[in-house]
């Protein structure tokens, strides 16, 4: 079996993917991944997840222009100024 | 978006990857990528393991306990970066039994330091210190890889690497700093490995007829990563009172290293097979292999 | 009590030196990264106990002639097959915990320190070592080596401890193949160990 690791490089942070080990059950990848993934005390701790459990995700539909939901989307430059030299001359 | 525009076109899939695009394992490889990019990562792996022979020996034979802990875990990554990098090779299509059974049976590559005799502790300390310093060259410029997941295992390999080479100096710094007979050591095994270093990289290709480097899988040219050793490391060897045993190598004015040629056929036959250690230690591995397969099937079971 | 502790170190770096044997070559790359890491563990177990008993570890180590070394003779033996690499890392868990445990209870109180966290450590072990027991326990070519190896395993303890190895085993308390019997196999493997110390005058740095 194919077991996905994820690691968590310090406590708080996010677990991430490091890589795969091949074994032929849960005990032995535990032992395996914890060799090759924590032998020098690099991980906080490990995720191990048979791969066809994962489920990926890959494609999107991006046809219409949905630029609103990003910060992108939003050009504030221009009014910002206006707005801050109509306050500045209106308090004169 | 972009991996939709260049699936099944490898016009679009070359512009892709040379603009510095990444893929997968699950994007559209064309199939000369993928074939070049299975041997290219193979061998990589191959010279991983097979690295480990010429060290072994001295894991056994290291002088206090501190080395003997030091080069074993230095041994130890080495296997651990050859199990990252088969799960590569596997996860393109070819399974890590039938690698191993190519490499012992002579089909696969290893690069050429891995053919050579170690000879005393002097090669231990040369071999972690300068062979590491070339190889992490060549995987340093392999962070840019195209192929995404191959690019991902380069940082935790050139992570490791570079306790190997603190380790290595370590070693030749001790020495060097011993008695007559250790300085003697590094120096007369720096003579022998200094050949194979200056071949190490391979012979200069121009980078536009380098397929590796035309599908991004280096990014580096071969002379680039030698000059980059040289410019590197010949002046740490020099400052220790070593010399090296080329009577042409000089920095020159454009600050390009020009060297006596390396002897490309002697390249071109260690890597076929042809080393004066390669069929022991491909004997040694086969034997293993042979004699440990029931355990793999009692696991598989 | 240091001759016990000797003892105890004696085999953790002679099963240690023997363990690393596998490097590179063990059944699977992802097993062959794991036992190393035992391998190292008892090394650095043996330092550690060497420590408390000297002041230059590297000297108790390696500068003793053969015999002088406490080591039992199962750890001795050069093993080069999987089925006696781990029937051998089997019992000698199985013995070496019954005996750090003793030492959990020493009144010196960093003998008994000492001892616990090697413990901590040889928790990892033990796992490991069952784990593959379990694999490999119904196999005709494990069985033997634990069959083979039993006499040897008897011999880590003390004859007042060996009721107690027995029992955990399941087996029953034969002759054990005694400490004190260093053989060729050690003197060889003591010659290998010390070939590149020996070429430099005493106190030399590495």
């Amino acid at each position: 079996m194919i077991f996905e690791v994820f690691r968590q490089d310090r406590k708080g942070q996010a677990f991430e993917h490091a890589g795969s080990v091949v074994a032929p059950d849960t005990e032995f990848a535990e032992a395996w991944a914890r060799e090759q993934y924590g032998r020098r005390g690099e991980s906080a701790a490990l995720w191990l997840v048979p791969r066809e459990a994962i489920h990926a995700v890959g494609d999107w539909a991006d046809e219409f222009d949905l630029k609103y939901r990003r910060v992108d989307g939003y050009s504030i430059k221009a009014r910002l100024k206006e707005a801050r030299e109509r306050a500045s001359s209106g308090a004169g | 978006m972009a991996a939709l525009e260049h699936s099944h076109d490898e016009q679009a899939f070359l512009a892709y990857v040379q603009g510095g695009g990444q893929v997968e394992t699950t994007d559209w490889l064309p199939d000369e990528y993928r074939a070049k990019l299975i041997k290219f990562i193979e061998m990589h792996g191959n010279s991983e393991l097979m690295g480990v022979l010429p060290e072994r020996e001295w894991i056994l034979r290291a002088p206090t306990l501190q080395r003997k802990l030091a080069l074993t875990a230095k041994v130890q990554d080495e296997v651990g970066h050859a199990q990252l990098i088969y799960r590569v090779v596997e996860d393109l299509g070819k399974p890590r039994e039938q690698c191993l059974a190519d490499l012992v049976s002579g089909k696969a590559k290893f690069h050429n330091v891995f053919h050579y005799p170690t000879k005393t502790w002097g090669d231990v300390g040369v071999i972690a210190w300068l062979v590491d310093a070339a190889a992490i060259i060549s995987q340093k410029a392999l962070l840019k890889c195209s192929y995404a997941p191959y690019a991902r295992i380069m940082k935790k390999i050139c992570w490791e690497e570079s306790f190997h080479i603190l380790h290595g100096r370590d070693v030749i710094l001790a020495l060097v700093t011993g008695t007559r007979e250790q300085f003697e050591l590094v120096q007369e095994a720096l003579v022998r490995w200094w050949p194979p270093l200056m071949q190490f990289h391979g012979n200069p290709i121009p980078k536009g007829d380098d397929p590796m480097f035309q599908w991004r899988i280096k990014s580096q040219g071969n002379e680039e990563a030698r000059q980059q050793f040289l410019e590197g490391y010949v002046p740490q060897i020099l400052e220790l009172g070593l010399e090296i045993p080329d009577p042409k190598l000089r920095r020159n004015d454009e600050g390009v290293w020009e060297y006596g040629e390396p002897d490309w056929d002697e390249l071109r036959q260690v890597v076929t097979g042809h080393g004066p250690k390669t069929e022991e230690r491909l004997a040694f591995r086969r034997r293993f292999l042979e004699q440990e397969r029931w355990v793999r099937e009692v696991l598989a079971a | 009590m240091n001759e016990l502790l000797l003892g105890l170190a004696d085999d953790e770096l002679v099963l240690g030196w023997r363990d690393s044997e596998w490097t590179g070559i063990a059944p699977l790359l992802e097993e062959d990264v794991a036992f190393s890491s035992i391998a190292q563990n008892e090394i650095g177990h043996a330092r550690a106990v060497y420590e408390l008993l000297a002041d230059d570890a590297d000297a108790l180590a390696f500068d003793r002639s053969p015999e002088r070394y406490l080591c039992a003779p199962l750890v001795q033996l050069r093993l080069l097959d999987w089925a006696h690499a781990i029937a051998r890392r089997w019992l000698y868990e199985l013995a070496d915990e019954i005996r750090i445990a003793a030492l959990m209870e020493s009144g010196d109180e960093r003998v008994a320190g000492l001892a616990a966290k090697i413990n901590r450590e040889e928790a990892y072990h033990r796992m490991h070592a069952e784990m593959w027991r379990e694999r490999l326990g119904a196999t005709p070519r494990f069985r033997a080596a634990v069959d083979e190896l039993w006499p040897y395993a008897l011999g880590v303890l003390p004859a007042s401890r060996r009721g107690a190895l027995a029992a955990r085993a399941g087996r029953d308390v034969v002759d054990a193949v005694e400490r004190g019997s260093s053989d060729e196999a050690f003197r060889e493997l003591h010659d290998e160990m010390t070939m590149v110390r020996r070429s430099a005058p005493a106190g030399a740095q590495w």
